[in-house]
């Protein structure tokens, strides 16, 4: 595996009795049943690393099932981690530690671990049965059938029985301590202080201290036998990341996209109304949001995606900043409603966090195949704005902007984010609140017809210069109307059928999208302003691109990376900068989405990198890309 | 709080500026008026009250009402006005809807809006067919029933709003009739003044489609031995001379003679609108035409925690208990560490 051989600086450093290797960056994943805490085990190592002042990126990978059966491949929950002393954008191509807790972790898994990587397995839960659910008909620890990696065989499971055989717990209890002891080894091996961890197992299961102490005693265990044992003739160690100064926390975009439309809520001095049903990969943003009352957010689980969107535009109408949330299936759901949302023009966010499609596809696995969706999805000419986020951290940077161009323009906004950013996590440089622009909103308390026979009264169709109708909210005095679904005269907001109406309209509610334009940021370009290629990408994949761009750029390539986040309406500047390179290369997880809007709306010959796996992609499947592309100039 | 009396509002000023477009003929006319006649009793501003309605004939009432009024699509009228309550409890709610709206694409939201006993007045406009769509059977359509889409008759049973609101627990439950104007009128008023999801049934006849659907319940030659006027506390008598009761036999109403003196009043069964069990209020339901008198009424009037009102409480006890969020404390929550220079 490249990476690691082309960074690594091997200082063999002896100490007392193993010698330590640093390292720059080092991918680890954790494998087994879903049922075995693979995602706690993942995560606590993560925030111990993050902690540790490593720069993080992490991808959990688990079955749509809750218990799928035991010890079968389609019950393998797995989650990998990125940590390093230097900036990485992706979870790692290839994994240098594996640890499995049984065969089927071993089998989905060995794939991605590189020549020259660590494989620890869980010895004991190898046996006859194990095996055969895994579909080996011989221990591939022992047949020899495992030649390019280094296999540690650590009898897991016995050791934590001997740990705790002084413990009150029953031997169930005992064996879910297993992860724990993992944990520990890994630890060792990285060189990963123990107390964030000790410190955390006090607070999880402080109400219960038998586990509590048991936990502690496993993981320290685990440690222990790290150091002393003759597998590991070495440990690792991958110093503090050069991060820009600061304070730091590790955050997921689904987390980011709750604290970002809580900021936007603040920032407009509008009350969240969150409307949702739960959906995977999307539930946890209801979850997020529900622990945040105190800051004035009413979440409503709806009976259907349906209901959750239309009580979110009935929030709106009067004057809450409503939000809905949800993933592909649910956006096709809500599409109706969204045209409701075009055609009052209400301010509404639409987050989608998009998976495998189509139809419940793959609800756990990554895809950003809702493009097209989110732009045309709908009956009718009903256009909205759309914004994509590109990393967990920009979750909560795009959620703000979702909020401030629905408010202030008036109208839906789709953002989409994916199951892999959602559920990612990377070390998030907290922003200064006084450095988040507020969203200035203004609800009308006047009548604003100039009585030039454009209608009396209260004109709720009666525009800015920007095309943006007024928001003026039930119990306004004098300012009672009617607003709906049917076509309407503009101005007066009255039903109207009339042809020439009609066109009008549709012209209007399109230009009034067009304008936005005016108000987001020209898109920026990573590398040469012009050149031979641009990569030109949008959402979830902005980490892998930008380091594959990094990497030829380093072999002296002129090539340059644009992510678009506002793909309705495209920055202003974007035909122009397409122009520059001579050829445009547009990677996606999907059949070419971005592909055809670009190649419609600019007239581009865009070529297409298409991964549709349901993972991401891996920054040398876009590096091979490049150089391919470059190679047939 | 302004203590400035409010002006004296009349029906009239109840009126938008918009022609009504239903046929000629039509018993939402009806409705309409005896909503703009109560609406100025209530005492309450007319920027405090929000129509909403999904699609349909009766959906298109809220344009003809000068009040807020959203319009929304078909069948989730009661989700949009969930939204609209939760986020400001304060506005005075109606939805219209329709039995095909309200019963059929929108069954759904109407069933979790009682349910969570939100606090708006839902009107079901109940003609038994779809108008707008120019005459199909509706869920509301007896058995059999011949339409365009049906030209050999129906083969789904009908559904019953009064037993699905009160399946759904409602609180408050009643059932009135276009031609009834008297009688429109005092439940729209029992309907505002009650405090959760009040769901009122209207037989309303579609002149075009389905004329004379209810005509049983409304005509005078007919209607007496037909209804039965349901009210708290008293026994349930009918007939155009009183001289019928519905008494309980075992668990099963059944129609007794008050005629021939051998069956008094005590023996009937007694109307309890506000009986904690709806057990009764559904037996109400189910009395249905032609072998019962059907309930005229009110069914159920029971109070409840509402559902804007808990989700409002929640967020008073956040902040009372910890205290309005800041930003600050938002961004600077989880595991935190220092990169430092
Ligand atoms: S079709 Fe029927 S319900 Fe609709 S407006 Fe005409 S008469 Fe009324």
């Amino acid at each position: 595996m490249d990476k690691q051989e082309a960074t690594t600086t091997t200082m063999a450093t002896q100490t007392a009795d193993k010698p330590i290797e640093e390292l720059s960056d080092v991918t680890v994943r954790f494998a087994g049943d879903s049922g075995d805490g693979m995602q706690l085990t993942g995560g606590q190592f993560t925030r111990t690393s993050a902690i540790f002042g490593n720069d993080i990126s992490t991808f959990p990978d688990f079955p749509a099932e809750i218990r799928a059966p035991a010890g079968s491949l389609a019950g393998v929950s797995g989650f990998q981690v990125h940590f390093s002393n230097c900036d990485v954008h992706t979870p790692g191509d290839m994994v240098d530690t594996l640890v499995v807790f049984n065969p089927a972790a071993l089998k989905v898994n060995i794939g991605d671990v590189r020549e020259g990587g660590i494989i620890i397995a869980n010895d004991e839960s190898f046996g006859k049965t194990d095996l055969r659910k895994a579909g080996y008909d011989q221990n591939p620890l022992e047949d020899g059938s495992i030649t390019k990696q280094k296999v540690h065989r650590v009898p897991v499971s016995r050791l934590t029985r001997e740990a705790l055989k002084d413990s009150k717990l029953g031997t169930k209890q005992v064996e879910r301590c297993k992860n724990f002891f993992a944990l520990g080894l890994v630890s060792w091996l990285y060189g990963r202080p123990l107390e964030p961890t000790l410190q955390w197992i006090d607070q999880k299961f402080g109400k219960n201290p038998d586990v509590a102490e048991a936990n502690r005693l496993v993981l320290k265990a685990g440690h222990a036998y790290g150091e002393t044992c003759e597998l590991f003739h070495s440990s690792y160690r991958v110093s503090k990341a050069t991060l820009p100064p600061g304070k730091y926390r590790r955050i997921s975009g689904n987390e980011a996209v709750s604290l970002g439309i809580i900021a936007a809520s603040h920032q407009s001095g509008k009350d969240l109304f969150y409307g949702s049903y739960p959906i995977t990969p999307a539930s946890d943003i209801l979850h997020h949001l529900s622990g945040y009352k105190h800051y004035g957010v009413k979440t409503f689980q709806a009976e259907d995606e349906i209901a959750a969107v239309t009580a979110s535009l009935g929030a709106s109408f009067a004057g809450d900043f409503a939000v809905t949330g949800t993933s592909g299936p649910g956006l096709a759901l809500k599409a109706e409603a969204i045209g409701l949302g075009v055609m009052t023009e209400l301010p509404l966010v639409i987050i989608n966090v998009q998976r495998g499609g189509p139809s419940t596809g793959l609800p756990t696995k990554t895809e950003q195949a809702d493009l097209l969706q989110a732009m045309y999805g709908r009956n009718g000419e009903c256009p909205v704005a759309v914004l994509a986020a590109s990393s967990p951290a920009d979750c909560f940077y795009a959620a703000i902007e979702a909020g401030r161009i629905a408010m202030t323009h008036m109208t839906p906004v789709i953002l989409l984010t994916d199951g892999y950013i959602a559920n990612g996590e990377e070390p998030w440089a907290i922003p200064n609140p006084a450095d988040l622009a507020k969203i200035n909103v203004v609800h009308t308390t006047e009548t604003n017809s100039n009585g030039n026979g454009e209608g009396d009264g209260f004109l709720p169709y009666k525009r800015d210069e920007n095309l943006v109708r007024p928001w003026a909210i039930p119990g306004t005095p004098e300012l009672q109307h009617r607003i709906g679904g049917l076509e309407k005269q503009d101005v007066t907001g009255n039903v109207n059928y009339e042809p020439a109406n009609h066109e009008h309209m549709i012209n209007t509610r399109a230009r009034k999208i067009e304008l936005i334009a005016n108000d987001i940021p020209a898109q920026e370009v990573m590398g040469p302003e012009q050149g031979d290629l641009l990569v030109l990408g949008w959402g979830g994949t902005a980490g892998a691109i930008r380091s594959a761009v990094e990497r030829v750029q380093q072999q002296g390539r002129s090539v340059a990376h644009a992510h678009i986040k506002y793909l309705n309406p495209f920055p202003r500047n974007l035909g122009q900068l397409l122009a520059n390179y001579k050829k445009v290369l547009i990677p996606e997880l999907n059949s070419g989405q971005l592909r055809l809007l670009i190649r419609a709306e600019y007239l581009v010959d865009a070529i297409s990198l298409n991964k549709v796996q349901g993972k991401p992609f891996l920054i040398s499947e876009i590096e091979t890309k490049i150089n391919q592309v470059l190679a047939n100039e | 709080m302004s203590t400035e009396a409010l002006p004296q509002l009349k029906a009239k000023d109840f009126a938008s500026d918009q022609d009504v477009r239903w046929c000629p003929g039509c018993g939402d006319y009806a409705i309409l008026a005896q909503v703009k006649k109560v609406m100025p009793e209530l005492g309450i501003p007319r920027e405090k009250m929000v129509f909403v309605s999904g699609i349909g004939c009766s959906s298109r009432f809220p344009y003809y009402m000068n009040t807020y009024g959203f319009h929304s699509i078909h069948g989730r009228a009661p989700a949009v006005a969930t939204g609209i309550k939760v986020a400001n409890p304060e506005l005075t709610v109606w939805v219209v809807t329709g039995d095909g709206d309200g019963l059929s694409i929108g069954g759904n939201h109407l069933i979790h809006a009682i349910r969570r006993n939100l606090d708006v007045n839902i009107l079901l406009f109940n003609n038994r067919i779809y108008g707008l769509t120019k005459g199909q059977y509706s869920p509301t359509s007896e058995l059999g029933k011949k339409t365009k889409s049906t030209p050999m008759g129906s083969v789904d049973n009908p559904i019953h709003p009064l037993s699905i609101a009160i399946g759904a627990e409602a609180s408050f439950v009643a059932r009135t009739i276009d031609r009834n104007v008297q009688h429109m009128a005092e439940v729209l008023r029992r309907a505002a003044a009650h405090r959760g999801t009040a769901f009122i049934e209207i037989y309303q006849n579609c002149n075009i489609f389905n004329d004379g659907a209810f005509f049983y319940a409304s005509e005078k030659d007919q209607k007496h031995d037909t209804t039965l006027y349901l009210e708290h506390g008293k026994p349930m008598i009918f007939g155009e001379k009183k001289d019928k009761g519905i008494r309980l036999n075992g668990m099963e109403p059944e129609i007794v003679s008050l005629a021939d003196g051998s069956m008094k009043e005590d023996d009937l069964l007694f109307h309890d609108e506000k009986s904690p069990e709806p057990s009764l209020a559904y037996l109400l339901s189910r009395m249905r035409y032609p072998e019962f008198p059907e309930p005229v009424g009110v069914l159920r009037s029971v109070d409840q925690p509402r559902f804007e009102i808990g989700i409002q409480d929640q967020v008073d006890q956040a902040i009372a208990k910890r205290g309005r969020g800041t930003l600050e404390d938002l961004l600077n929550a989880g595991d935190t560490w220092m990169i430092e220079d």
